[in-house]
């Protein structure tokens, strides 16, 4: 029985770990976060328990026959008191604890890494900036941040409201059309963490994840150089033939390859999209055929999204596969 | 008194399955096909033109299909994304026309019909409009050509595509934007009416 018991609860408790979950943080804020959920929920589970006490020792107890006791009046009068004080007491000192926690969530004024983060139907655009703002490089659904630093994110949408949310790491924000919300993220463990949009924004919210790769310093670092890089030459005769596809076909009309004639802007940035661990905003992993499937037919794998089948040949299908998975 | 009594019953169920039937008719969706099965893909091509390239007959797979282009609001929706993602808008404009044609003018230069609007997408027409064969499938070329022909319709139509997410700057597709060209001027009002009577 009382194994039983265990195993029950440790299985239930599996499902707050893992990657993308707010009971297991591993970001200051996080942390901060969890500590005011797990003061909320002791405090109001007592609430709860007491309210219900009282209750069934109500329901329960014998009707008094109908005589006035003036003792027992007092007692009455004394106890309706102390819980009403009780009651101003607990609101205002909860009030005063989310209070405090939601200050200290914002520190990063001045973040070593400074992040645009630009939502839209149905995947997030990354663009790293130096410290003049001036854009280093863009990626997409995926960033890398290093561990222990203060990342500055500033948050926008170009359609609809977005919501950013990482559980491991901080809580969510809004992303709105024509304003800019700020989020500091810091990540005190070296890890991949997941997350997602986190506001209804249409057929496809469901399929608008994001990871968050923390690294240490210096991996970070060489990221930082490998990213900031033009994209890699096609390193066979397959890959240069599917480079001359991308470049002949409306590919480039809508995604940029740094280096190449193609500077598109209103689809993912592809320089090194070969990569990445995702495609389609966590649709699929990154593989030569996950890369080919969603070139063949977007509009299958994830309907409603703005990417157009575009009529290939099975040879240049893989021609331009093969091109793909080479731009890391 | 007893013969109406069924009667009565009987009109009272009938109307009910009637709202039952058009409820469920509601409830069923357009079939959405995310793109066409090869041999439909590959007849579409089979346009049979006339010898100067204006006007001619759709192959007989789209009437077969029933038309689908020019009546469903799925197809309609889909050329009207087609429109902004292949950049129809860089010469034609909002559909007022620009460095390309005016769509919403009333004039055709090659015809109102499907099939040569088709075969201008697809094969492209002289003074600058590029083919588009080799960049859109052949039904992503026809859901296109049937936008472009309700963004100039002469009458209303029950179908509409998506609503526009910016500022609309012309008349709503399924509301016959050409037709006002053949309006004979405005009706004047009557001595009674309008803001100073």
């Amino acid at each position: 029985m009382k194994a039983a018991v265990v195993i029950i609860i440790a299985a239930l408790l599996a499902g707050c770990g893992g990657n993308q979950s707010a009971l297991d943080p591993h970001g200051a804020s996080s942390v901060a976060l969890k500590d005011l959920i797990v003061l909320f929920a002791l405090i109001c589970s007592v609430i709860w328990l007491l309210v219900t006490g009282f209750l069934l020792w109500a329901v329960m107890r014998r009707r008094a026959e109908a005589r006035r006791d003036p003792a027992a009046e007092r007692r009455m009068t004394v106890a309706v008191r102390a819980s009403m004080t009780a009651t101003v007491v607990i609101v205002a000192g909860l009030t005063v604890a989310s209070f405090h926690t939601t200050q200290s969530l914002h520190s990063g004024a001045d973040a070593p890494v400074f992040v645009s983060v630009k939502g839209q139907q149905w995947w997030w655009q990354f663009t790293y900036r130096d410290g003049n703002q001036a854009p280093l490089f863009q990626t997409a659904n995926e960033i890398h941040i290093p561990v222990g630093k203060d990342v500055r994110l500033e948050l926008e949408s170009i359609d609809v409201i977005h919501s950013l949310w990482i559980p491991s790491l901080a809580g969510k924000l809004d992303l709105i059309p024509g304003r800019k919300n700020v989020l500091t993220l810091r990540a005190d463990r070296p890890g991949t963490y997941r997350g997602q949009c986190a506001e209804f924004c249409g057929l496809q919210h469901g399929h608008m994840a994001l990871l968050v790769i923390a690294q240490d310093d210096s991996s970070y670092r060489q990221w930082v150089a490998a990213q900031a890089a033009p994209a890699a030459e096609p390193s066979d005769a397959e890959a240069a033939a599917g480079k001359a596809v991308f470049m002949s076909k409306p590919c480039a009309a809508c995604h940029t390859v740094r280096g190449t004639p193609a500077t598109g802007s209103s689809g993912p940035d592809l320089t090194h999209v070969g990569g990445r661990q995702t495609i389609g905003a966590g649709l699929l992993e990154t593989t030569r055929g996950s890369l080919a499937a969603w070139i063949a037919d977007p509009q299958t794998l994830k309907p409603g999204n703005n990417m157009p089948l575009v009529p290939l040949t099975g040879e240049e299908l893989r021609q331009l596969s093969a091109y793909m998975e080479g731009l890391r | 008194m007893d013969s109406v009594a069924p009667v009565k019953m009987l009109t009272v169920l009938g109307a009910i399955c009637l709202v039952a039937i058009a409820a469920v008719i509601g409830w069923a969706r357009e079939p959405r096909q995310y793109r066409a099965d090869p041999p439909v893909s590959a007849a579409l091509d089979q346009l049979r033109l006339m010898p100067d390239g204006i006007g001619g007959t759709s192959p007989e797979v789209y009437f077969a299909m029933g038309k689908p282009y020019e009546s469903t609001g799925f197809d309609l929706s889909q050329g009207k994304r087609l429109y902004s993602w292949f950049g129809c808008s860089q010469c034609h404009g909002d559909g007022r026309g620009g460095k390309g044609p005016s769509f919403i003018d009333g004039w055709w230069l090659y015809g109102p019909s499907m099939v040569s609007i088709v075969a201008s997408i697809r094969n492209g027409r002289p003074h600058g409009m590029p083919a588009f064969k080799d960049k859109m499938t052949s039904d992503q070329i026809w859901q296109l050509a049937g936008y472009v022909r309700s963004m100039g319709a002469y009458s209303a139509s029950v179908v509409a595509p998506s609503r526009n997410d910016d500022k609309t700057s012309r008349p709503a597709e399924n509301r016959a934007p050409a037709a006002i060209l053949f309006d004979e001027g405005p009706i004047p009002v009557h001595p009674k009416q309008g803001p100073s009577p």
